[in-house]
């Protein structure tokens, strides 16, 4: 990387403003174009028949009805999505999901496909296909699924990360584990042992669009996808891989994205789409029902966690372990290697023990949802953590303030981190007025911490200053959070100009380099790199043009405040060149200036939060409110400080319906029973309060503003806060999230009876 | 020659050894060298290996150089939301 991107301590003249967001006049008039707000002249509809079965073989599929239906244009099953997969074991779970090949797998299982020439046609051509199923045994409860009498749901599947390879097939993929030290010495040294067990539904990430996109493969082999993704370069990968197609003939668009956290990280529909349009020789639009989108995207994993903490009187902790199991729907995944992760990633251990088992169920295939697997673990450890501080008899802060991580401390996870926040998130909310705050009867306070990775990736931005002096900037991570008004400011701050003379765009697959997507924190952090290092080159060709003008070496030309300014006494008489006269000169000087970047971000800093929360809980009804909620945590450097706000106040009002009302609610036959916003209830605005937050700004030494992620770490405390709140005002340790009034009445009734 | 520490899993395919003492000026060199003595490793590289340099987590560049006496420390590469 031709690019220095140590954090350098400048002074700021934009970064840290908070303009308004360049697609913002277009959100708030309905102006933005969202998935299904693309046509294309002679469009078809989509829609994909599921599964209603949670696990059946797939014995035959007779679509010949409904292709003959009226206004049919085409159908398929898995049979016009061969398996181009070369061996790749990952694509082909993908490409199962896709489209169901000798079994469905889950309620919800895509198994054929139609294209029509209406929604109502679709429909009716759907009803026509006949599959003959056979319906197998299914398991749904990641502890059940578990167990080695559990039905199997892939006999290939033998366990990894075991010393000897097991003998028999499971639904157990993976054991892994992390840790040092020797936790049974930490224990014997303890003088108190919290051990709990805890358990959390499987929820999903509740994003307002569905997936939607259109689809046209023309017949000379080219294709265009215009779609609602957290990246779009990905989904060219992925769709021109199962389709057999040359990447650079499939242009994807991303359109603006009405919410993903992660769950538009994976290609669900978009693969069919192209299938049927390449079938019907026409582009064909498909939209997911909010049902869709519940029985057959990606939910985040249901848990099992087991928690052990150890600590002396003065509340040193001794030793911690854990043993966490996920689900990963049908298809492996490293969902509770994460959590095994994170899990006391908070904390100074001298001995830590983690294990985690990815356990295979009958239900979708997990996906990740805002720092994935790390609000689970985080809920267990931080409630086993809150009731040892009880036990000792310390406050629960200074507990944790005691044993918090810091630079130098070996991470949970292995390495040693360098500098980080956690001490500082604790301290902030230790002298934070919330927590002086009264409370009334019925009403608990709980607090916890979290941790998330956040990561960095393959990133390309170009810098276009155009004649008038104005600056396009063409971006490839997608915008999930206000990154376009982020990397403006960076750009302004580079340059020298206002932000207002900045236009970012997320430009599409075939107008820049591939970019990773927007995952792991990483839109801003990524793409303010790589703008900061295009900007850097587009001044180098400012100040070469300025040398041109006045016949100077280029050395002798610095770039300072959006000038080009002649250094040294002999040129006192040379007048600054602004980025504007530079630019109406650029046709006469050597043509259009530009500048390009393209980059490996790595070196993102890891990111610490600490949560505060107070709830009122109806002892009769069991419905808890939560009514005051502050977020602390840092961002390294808020480039745009609404939107890091933003991100703090998103990530916990996700976590407040998780910790609440949220959960996947299986029958006995394994059908989902709450496939919709009625009986699967998000929070609104009116069941939250104001969430305060605090930012604090520990440099990232590894980027040149000292920028950290801030998308995702805000969702892994609130679980825990609330539990630790809901705890404290009932008297009962909660061990089940979400925490619905039933739990929590058969909580205190269980408590009662002893 | 720096040393390189294994998480469990992952030390389960090379020889049940958490600790290796590697000559290895790079991430590309380590993952070769790596490969070389213990091929079990290679679908976990393929799969997607992070290398931890000081702290600092590193999934993408593999030119990166590895300083002697540096804590090098490997890991899942993990997903994110």
């Amino acid at each position: 990387m031709n690019f220095d991107p140590r954090f350098s301590g400048r002074k700021f003249a934009s970064v840290g403003t908070r303009p308004i967001r360049p697609d913002g006049v277009d959100k708030v008039t309905g102006r933005a174009r969202y998935g299904a707000d693309f046509n294309m002249a002679g469009q078809l509809v989509g829609r994909i028949l599921r599964s209603p079965h949670a696990h059946a073989v797939i014995k035959s599929i007779d679509t010949s009805k409904a292709e003959k239906l009226a206004g049919v244009k085409a159908v398929i099953t898995a049979k016009d999505l061969p398996d181009l997969t070369d061996g790749d074991a990952a694509m082909y779970d993908i490409l199962d999901n896709c489209m169901a090949r000798k079994k469905a797998l889950y309620d919800g299982h895509a198994v054929a496909a139609v294209a029509a020439i209406d929604a109502r046609i679709a429909r009716q051509a759907l009803k026509l296909i006949e599959v003959e199923y056979e319906v197998l045994p299914h398991v749904t409860d990641v502890d059940e699924a578990a167990h080695h009498h559990a039905p199997l749901i892939n006999d290939q599947v033998f366990t990894e990360g075991l010393e000897e390879k097991p003998a028999k097939p499971s639904n157990v993929t993976k054991r892994t584990q992390f840790g040092h030290g020797d936790v049974h010495k930490g224990f014997a040294e303890a003088d108190f042992v919290v051990e709990r067990s805890f358990k959390t539904e499987q929820t999903h990430q509740g994003y307002i669009e569905p997936h939607a996109c259109v689809a046209s493969v023309n017949a000379d082999g080219t294709a265009d996808l215009w779609v609602c993704t957290q990246g779009h370069f990905v989904y060219r990968q992925h769709c021109a891989q199962l389709l057999g197609l040359e990447a650079s003939k499939l242009r994807v668009t991303s359109s603006e994205i009405g919410g993903g956290f992660g769950g538009k990280t994976h290609v669900w529909a978009e693969p069919v789409a192209l299938a049927l349009s390449r079938k019907a020789g026409r582009p064909v639009k498909l939209v997911m029902t909010r049902d869709e989108v519940f029985r057959a995207s990606g939910p985040t994993s249901a848990t099992s966690i087991d928690v052990k903490i150890g600590a002396r009187k003065d509340g040193t902790i001794t030793a911690a372990e854990a043993t966490l199991r996920y689900s990963c729907g049908p298809y492996a995944g490293s969902w509770a290697e994460i959590g095994a992760m994170t899990a006391f990633a908070c904390y100074k251990l001298e001995n830590v023990k983690t294990v985690g088992y990815e356990v295979l169920v009958n239900r979708p295939k997990t996906a990740a949802y805002r720092a994935p697997s790390a609000p689970m673990a985080a809920f267990a450890v931080e409630s086993a953590v809150d009731e040892l501080a009880h036990e000792i008899g310390m406050d629960a802060v200074d507990f944790r303030i005691k044993n918090a991580a810091q630079e130098g401390t070996r991470a949970s996870y292995g390495p040693v981190y360098g500098p980080i926040g956690i001490g500082p998130t604790l301290e902030a909310v230790k002298h934070h007025p919330h927590m002086k705050a009264p409370l009334k009867e019925n009403q608990g306070r709980g607090m916890a911490c979290g941790f998330w990775f956040n990561f960095g990736g393959q990133t390309c931005t170009d810098l276009n200053i155009g004649m008038d002096g104005s600056v396009s900037l063409a971006v490839g991570t997608v915008d999930v959070g206000g990154s376009r008004a982020s990397l403006s400011l960076v750009a302004a701050e580079e340059l020298g100009i206002d932000y207002s003379h900045v236009k970012a765009i997320v430009a599409d697959t075939s107008s820049l380099g591939y970019n990773d997507m927007t995952d792991g924190s990483r839109g801003t952090f990524s793409s303010s790199m790589a703008t900061i290092s295009a900007a850097r080159n587009a001044i180098k060709i400012l100040r070469e043009r300025a040398a041109q003008t006045w016949d100077i070496p280029v050395e002798d030309v610095i770039w300072e405040k959006g000038h080009a300014i002649a250094k040294g006494e002999k040129y006192g008489n040379l007048s600054p060149l602004s980025l504007k006269e530079i630019a109406a000169a650029s046709g006469k000087t050597g043509g259009p200036i530009a500048g390009h970047s393209e980059l490996v971000a790595d070196g993102a800093g890891v990111s610490f939060a600490t949560h505060i929360c107070d709830v009122e809980v109806d002892p009769e009804t069991g419905s808890t409110r939560v009514i005051r909620y502050t977020v602390v945590q840092d961002a390294g450097k808020a480039v745009h400080p609404t939107y890091v706000e933003g991100q703090y106040q998103g990530g916990a009002a996700q976590g407040i319906g998780w910790a609440l009302n949220e959960e996947y609610i299986y029958g006995k036959d394994g059908r989902l029973q709450n496939a919709g916003f009625l009986d699967y209830r998000i929070p609104v605005c009116s069941d939250l309060p104001m969430i305060d937050t605090q930012i604090l700004e520990i440099p990232n030494p590894n980027h040149p503003y000292g920028v950290r992620g801030v998308g995702e770490t805000s969702i892994v405390p609130p679980l825990a806060a609330i539990a630790n709140a809901v705890s404290n005002a009932v008297g009962v340790r909660m061990t089940h999230i979400p925490m619905s009034p039933p739990r929590i009445l058969a909580a205190l009734d269980a408590e009662r009876e002893g | 020659m720096v040393e390189v520490t294994l998480w469990g899993s992952l030390s389960a395919v090379a020889g049940g050894k958490a600790r290796h003492e590697i000559e290895a000026k790079d991430i590309r060199e380590l993952f070769r060298k790596l490969a070389e003595q213990y091929p079990g490793i290679e679908p976990w590289i393929d799969r997607g290996i992070a290398v931890a340099i000081d702290g600092t987590i590193y999934r993408d560049t593999w030119s990166k150089e590895l300083p002697k006496n540096a804590e090098i420390f490997l890991l899942p590469r993990l997903a994110g939301g």
